[in-house]
């Protein structure tokens, strides 16, 4: 077989994916209401353009971008708005929203089409297609992707990576999509490229998705797609993080403190690559994914195309959630998806996952460190994050900084090893909101 | 009033989106990552015990029932001291995790089949309640605690700590693991056929065997290298030691004794025999594969063990050839201990990102 892509460091936790990795994905019917958040991405909130009592069809333009690093919001269902303020969020607090009633018409208002071939388009026409259509990460760090198309001129790229390692356990709602919507993913990343000016593509699938491997590589035999290849990688988590997906296939190193361009990269999901293709070729924008609802206390896991702004409530219903047995539910996937405090928080746009479980793990550490350094083997970014911990309870936060706290991605690799079950990833945010808390301070005096 | 306080129900007063009955239940929102690896730290000792086991069956076929009765003293011993003390300083309970259970097996290994039970007693009282539990319990020692009791016994007991025996057991053998020499331990014994010359005659062949097999006079656990191989084997196997400082560890002595082997050349039989002797006697496996490697008190630094297991490996060699000791192997390790710190410091893995820019 061809050759095989890694990193070093990392785990292996079990993937739990065989409930859903089989589940075509249904269509979730839109719900009587919707609560869209202004803020379902990185950089400035929307701002509402819409008002109690206003008349919107899907895909109607909501809430306009607040900035540069910011992304427009846009209305899932037709119907009435029933009010602006603020809502419940899945992280946790309380966002501005716009919640809408569906009159249940599907009325669609789509972005202005290009009125040329998409391989005719400048670079420019493109992006800003993009933008309008508020698309942002799929994965789910929702940046927003007409900013990461955007590199400045001193950073050329010359490697486009596509992202479907979905390295989180249980997830397969990027695996789903790359089975199904195959041609319409290598659309989007064709364009992606021409809009990058990529001289290389690659597109990471881990191995324990075989199916998916075997259709795209066909798929990629066709002349049209002679500069995008397929990298295996190793089943591995965090595979998935930027960093690691870069310095895998193509072994070379994000700087610390900078971001994928300073490498020469630019990583995209596929899920964004496919919104992409949807927004150019379709005039689409982005108002439903792909949301795979799993768990242990779950009768019926599914893989849904969900609209923005459903309820999560909703979904665990539809897949017969055994509330009773539950002890939690996570947006996101187990490794660091975010626990859910309100079930009537909405799906937004990096929603790749509803996780529902039955036992909880422990909160507070069983036994002292052992200096074991199964975190140390297990962190991708090669930190010591047992030492960070230490460092940090005694709040000694210089030390910690010189260990180089900053760096870490909280990817949660080191407290899954750690056998003394120390929440080591707890400690290193804490530690890096007392460093930024200081360096606030500091500039301030 | 009282069931606001007891149960949280999610979602208080707000109004219901589907209209359904809503169930009532909690939801945790302990932070990420919400999935743990299975092993726990009592999981990691209860292993280290069980590879210990093999070295255990060996003390018994050779040295008898006395040496199964001494690890038994040692064990209870030392589990009550650190019951004794978590008690009376009002800690959590702490004897669950096995980790005293460990240090107990470990004392014992390393002390002669014939020493007093009660000196055994002292000498896990010692290790537990001082090198461990007055510094902050599991985890917070900074040597390691038999190798301490060790070395307390020797300070206080010379005489009863070098008092060997040969293997009586349900396998008799010499003292020596050499026939006829019944005088002293392998090591010793190499001591003096150097000063007097007489190692160039000697028959490793025989003797090489008896050490690989444990058929030699020494302490209870050390003597038979295959037996701990076999433990050591279960170690990696469970990913609970790695290679790097019992290789280099044995590699160093191995090596430092063939360079400095003393017949003046490199390859002859007894050129190799020499190291082969050193590297299977005095307790090197017992130390490379089971207290050099002790989580706590190595460094956590992967480059940091290299140095850590060189300088144990150095000094092995030092204190074995120059010093007046036969062996040297446990004061190399307490010394490599003192100085994990340090070196923990200057071996910091290199970081992803750092300095590398493109391409």
């Amino acid at each position: 077989m061809s050759r095989r892509f890694t990193f070093k460091g990392g785990i292996h936790p079990p993937h739990s994916k065989a409930q859903t990795a089989r589940l075509s994905i249904e269509v979730f019917p839109a719900p009587g209401k919707v609560i869209i958040p202004l803020q379902q991405h990185i950089g400035a909130p929307a701002k509402p353009v819409v008002k109690r009592g206003d008349r919107v069809s899907i895909g109607q333009l909501i809430g306009e971008a607040g900035g540069f690093v910011s992304a427009p919001v846009h209305s899932s269902v037709s119907g009435t708005v029933l009010s602006v303020g603020p809502f419940p969020h899945p992280m946790g607090k309380q966002v501005i929203g716009v919640e809408i009633e569906n009159d249940s018409a599907e009325e669609k208002q789509l972005l202005s089409p290009l009125n040329k071939p998409w391989r005719e388009a400048a670079q420019g026409e493109l992006i800003q297609m993009v933008q309008a259509a508020g698309i942002v990460g799929m994965g789910g760090a929702s940046f927003p992707t007409h900013v990461k198309l955007s590199p400045p001129s001193n950073k050329p790229i010359d490697v486009l990576i596509i992202n479907g390692a979905e390295c989180e356990p249980y997830l397969t709602a990027d695996h789903r999509l790359m089975l199904e919507r195959t041609e319409d993913l290598l659309t989007g990343v064709l364009i992606l490229k021409k809009i990058l000016g990529a001289k290389k593509c690659f597109i990471g699938i881990e191995e324990n998705k075989p199916d998916a491997i075997k259709l795209v590589n066909k798929l990629l035999s066709d002349s049209l797609y002679k500069d995008v290849t397929l990298a295996r990688l190793g089943a591995k988590y965090p595979q998935g993080g930027e960093k690691q997906l870069i310095n895998a296939v193509t072994g070379r190193q994000v700087p610390s403190g900078g971001l994928p361009m300073d490498a020469g990269c630019v990583v995209q999901n596929v899920g964004t690559a496919v919104a992409v293709r949807d927004a150019i070729l379709g005039g689409i924008p982005l108002y439903e994914r792909v949301v795979t609802v799993t768990g242990p206390t779950v009768k019926n896991p599914k893989n849904l195309l969900v609209r923005i702004g459903t309820p999560i409530r909703l979904l665990l219903e539809a897949c017969e959630v055994d509330f009773k047995a539950t002890q939690k539910v996570i947006m996101g996937g187990p490794m660091m998806g975010i626990a859910q405090s309100d079930l009537d928080a909405p799906v937004i746009k990096s929603t790749s996952g509803l996780l529902v479980y039955d036992k909880v793990q422990p909160a507070i550490r069983e036994y002292p460190c052992i200096n074991c350094g199964r975190c140390v083997a297990a962190c991708p970014i090669h930190l010591v994050p047992s030492r960070l911990a230490k460092f940090i309870e005694k709040e000694s936060i210089d030390e910690a900084m010189e260990w180089n706290i900053m760096d870490c991605m909280e990817c949660g690799s080191c407290t899954y090893v750690c056998p003394s079950k120390i929440n080591l990833v707890h400690y290193v945010k804490l530690g890096k909101f007392h460093a930024q808390a200081k360096r606030a301070a500091a500039t301030n005096k | 009033m009282i069931n606001q306080t007891i149960t949280k129900t999610e979602n208080g007063e707000k109004k219901l989106a589907s209209g359904v009955e809503k169930a009532k239940f909690q939801l945790n929102l302990s932070s990420s990552p919400h999935i743990r690896h299975p092993e726990t730290v009592p999981d990691i000792m209860r292993w280290v015990v069980i590879a210990l086991c093999p070295a255990l069956i060996a003390s018994l076929l050779f040295f008898g029932w006395r040496a199964i009765f001494l690890t038994c003293v040692s064990v209870s011993f030392a589990v009550l001291t650190e019951f004794i003390i978590t008690r009376l300083t009002g800690k959590p309970k702490s004897v669950g995790d096995f980790s005293a259970v460990i240090t107990g097996i470990l004392l014992a290994f390393n002390v002669s089949p014939i020493l007093p039970w009660w000196m055994m007693a002292l000498g896990s009282i010692f290790s537990i309640g001082v090198a461990k539990m007055a510094f902050g319990g599991l985890g917070s020692n900074f040597i390691n605690p038999a190798l301490a009791g060790r070395a307390f016994l020797m300070a206080c007991y010379p005489a009863a700590m070098t008092s060997w025996s040969a293997p009586q057991g349900i396998i008799k053998g010499t003292l020596s693991g050499f026939d006829g020499m019944t005088s002293a331990t392998p090591l010793a014994f190499f001591k003096t056929a150097v000063r007097d010359g007489s190692i160039a005659n000697l028959n490793f062949q025989d003797a090489l065997m008896n050490l690989f097999v444990g058929n030699v006079g020494g302490c209870i656990g050390e003597t038979s290298a295959i037996a701990l191989l076999i433990g050591a084997i279960i170690l990696w196997h469970k990913k609970i030691i790695g290679f790097r400082i019992p290789f280099i560890y044995i590699g160093t002595v191995f090596l430092l004794f063939w360079l400095f082997n003393g017949t003046g050349n490199l390859l002859s039989q007894t050129a190799i025999a020499i190291p082969l002797f050193q590297i299977l006697s005095g307790g090197l496996f017992l130390g490379a594969f089971f207290m050099a490697t002790d989580m706590v008190t190595s460094p956590i630094t992967p480059g940091g063990k290299v140095y850590f297991a060189l300088g144990c490996g150095i000094l092995t060699f030092i204190i074995r050839k120059f010093g007046g000791y036969p062996e040297g192997v446990s004061y190399s390790i307490l010394i490599m201990n003192l100085f994990v710190p340090l070196i923990e410091r200057y071996t910091r893995p290199s970081i992803y990102g750092k300095v590398r820019k493109r391409g």
